[in-house]
Order: C-alpha cells, then sequence, then structure tokens
C-alpha cells in the first residue's frame, strides 16, 4: 500500500504497525517525536496499537531545543 | 507620522512593494517586537528586523558575548567578546539603522518575568536555546494573547511555527511538554551550522513582518521544517486547535508560566 511518510510517498506493506514504520524511518528517540496521522495526534498510549491504512499521511514531528 | 525624505530613500525598495507601500513601512515604524535570545536565530531576526525599519525592538539575554557564538550569531563581532549580549546586539542596530530604538533587558527569562517582558509588543520572536524556555515564552504568549514564532535549529535542521491567538495550536499543544535533561540533543552537545540560524531567524523576522503588515500566510497551524543536508523544505499541517490543551485549551490547568527544573542547569551553562 502507499502512505505519505514526512512528505514523500512510500510503497509499504499493507497493515503495517505505526512502531515497525518508526524502527524503519529510523525515528531518533521514538519517546519524545510527537506522530500525526492524517493531521491527527496520535496520543503515546495508542501508538503500539495503530496500525497504519492506504492513503495514510504520516508526519513526525521533532523537539528541537536549540535557537542560541 | 510621515515618512521623511531619507526614510522614502532607505525604505524605497519595501515602498515598490504593493503589499507593504508607506503605508505598510508606518505600520512597521511604529511596530514592537521582542526577541527573546540575542543567538543564532536571534541575531539575524533582530538585523533583518532592524533594517525594515521596525520601530522598536526589545532584546532578553543575560549572556555576554563568547567567542564561540562568533560561528553563527552574526550581531556581534570579535570585538564583542565578553560585552553582554543585548549591548552588543544594540551598538549593531544602532549602526545599521537609527529608526530603530532598541530596548535592552539584561536578564533571564523566567515565569516571573516573562508575562511583563511580552506584555507591550506586538509580536515575539523565541530565539532561545532550550526547552524549558520555548514552552515558558509559548504559555506567555498564550496568557498574554501575543503572537510569537516559535522556532528551533540542531545540526542541519531547523523548525519554525508561529501562533496567533484564536488561530490554530500553539507549541504546547503539539509537544505537551519539555523533554527530561538530556533526552533530545541541544546545539551545545551536537553543534548545529551557521548559516541555520541565518536561514530559520530570517524565516522567523518574515513572520514578524507579514503580521505586523497583515499580509500573506502566516505559519499557523504549520510546523515548517527545512533539512539542509537534503535541501528539503516541509511544510507539516498540524493538527487543528481541539481545545484540550493545557495552556490554550478550554479548561487549561496552567495559568501562569511554570518554570520546568531544566531551566536552572541549562540556562547558567
Amino acid at each position: 500500500m502507499k502512505i505519505t511518510v514526512s512528505g514523500t510517498e512510500k510503497e509499504v506493506p499493507d497493515g503495517l504497525p505505526l512502531k515497525d514504520l518508526i524502527v524503519q524511518e529510523k525515528v531518533e528517540s521514538p519517546e519524545y517525536v510527537t506522530v500525526t496521522i492524517n493531521e491527527n495526534f496520535i496520543a503515546k498510549s495508542d501508538e503500539a496499537a495503530t496500525v497504519l491504512a492506504p492513503g495514510d499521511v504520516v508526519e513526525f514531528l521533532y523537539f528541537m531545543g536549540g535557537g542560541r | 507620522m510621515d515618512l521623511s525624505d531619507t526614510q522614502i530613500e532607505r525604505y524605497s525598495r519595501h515602498i515598490l512593494l504593493k503589499e507593504v507601500g508607506a503605508k505598510g513601512q508606518k505600520k512597521l515604524l511604529e511596530a514592537k517586537v521582542l526577541i527573546v535570545g540575542a543567538g543564532g536565530l536571534g541575531a539575524p531576526a533582530a538585523m533583518y528586523l532592524a533594517a525594515a525599519g521596525v520601530g522598536t525592538i526589545g532584546i532578553v539575554d543575560a549572556d555576554v558575548v563568547d567567542l564561540s557564538n562568533l560561528q553563527r550569531q552574526i550581531i556581534h563581532g570579535t570585538a564583542d567578546v565578553g560585552k553582554p549580549k543585548v549591548q552588543s546586539a544594540a551598538e549593531t542596530i544602532a549602526a545599521m539603522n537609527p529608526d530603530v530604538k532598541v530596548v535592552t533587558h539584561r536578564q533571564f527569562a523566567y515565569s516571573a518575568n516573562i508575562r511583563e517582558l511580552v506584555r507591550p509588543y506586538d509580536f515575539v520572536i523565541d530565539g532561545t536555546d532550550n526547552f524549558p524556555a520555548k514552552f515558558l515564552i509559548n504559555d506567555a504568549c498564550v496568557l498574554e494573547k501575543k503572537a510569537f514564532s516559535h522556532a528551533g535549529i540542531l545540526r542541519f535542521n531547523g523548525q519554525l511555527m508561529t501562533y496567533v491567538p484564536g488561530q490554530g495550536p500553539c507549541f504546547r499543544c503539539v509537544f505537551k511538554e519539555p523533554p527530561p535533561k538530556d533526552a533530545v540533543p541541544t546545539c551545545r552537545q551536537a553543534g548545529v551550522i551557521g548559516a541555520m540560524g541565518g536561514v530559520i531567524g530570517s524565516l522567523q523576522a518574515m513572520e514578524a513582518v507579514k503580521f505586523i503588515l497583515g499580509k500573506g500566510e502566516l505559519l499557523t497551524g504549520a510546523l515548517l521544517t527545512y533539512d539542509a543536508l537534503s535541501n528539503r523544505f516541509h511544510k507539516v499541517k498540524l493538527p487543528p486547535w481541539n481545545g484540550k490543551c493545557a495552556v490554550c485549551g478550554e479548561h487549561p490547568s496552567i495559568t501562569e508560566p511554570i518554570d520546568y527544573a531544566q531551566a536552572a542547569c541549562d540556562l547558567r551553562k
């Protein structure tokens, strides 16, 4: 199935669990990354049970603390 | 207020723009922007706003200029090492544009002063380098109903978003609360490419200018990310405001800015 991850369309296995995508995408410190699917926040407690569907738009929002 | 002949010449490239004109330039000259942190982000933001003729620029920073700052903090020079950053920044701005009044606040921002600091200004730029300060500014701007630009930079990456009261999520809607100390790397630990402050700080200045002019689309409800190595800008559309946020939600549990523990050790270096 096709999904969009961080703005890029990707072919991934049907029914891919979100947690597997996080590993596949090498998301750094995933416990501190905010995930949205189709412009909805995925609660940390729901991440483990979330399964991706065709056409899903997934974004990983990272803490970025620098500035000075 | 009428523009003088020198002002008409100085701002001629602005005045030519239909989105600015003499009317917009006067708005800029009457505007007040607060910049918290005169560093990698704050330096270019302050310089572009000063050059643009933003009439009052407030700068908050307790630090002195360090040699390791000069790789990116272009408002300061070699001769400024050891000088308070707010003083060095004020001197650079004074040399750039006599139309600008600089208000210096040589102090740390914390819960007891941040609301007063942001209150007199039209727009706030977060140029700080740590999460406690970023949450502090967010909460103060939400509570004081101020528009502000949040940004962060690290290594070859940067990102920013704009909060305008009533027009989408705040920083806390997205990121909830600061991560534990050292859970996420900082520039001091992981480094940052100097020009990243220039790219993202200039975008913050652009948001401030558009806000003042009332022109164009702001980065409200969106997080713009930039990856320099892959040359990629990506505008992430954020979930709409849902009323559940601890500070900007319908039933806020946060009614005053918070000093998170990390601030003490991180800010003092």
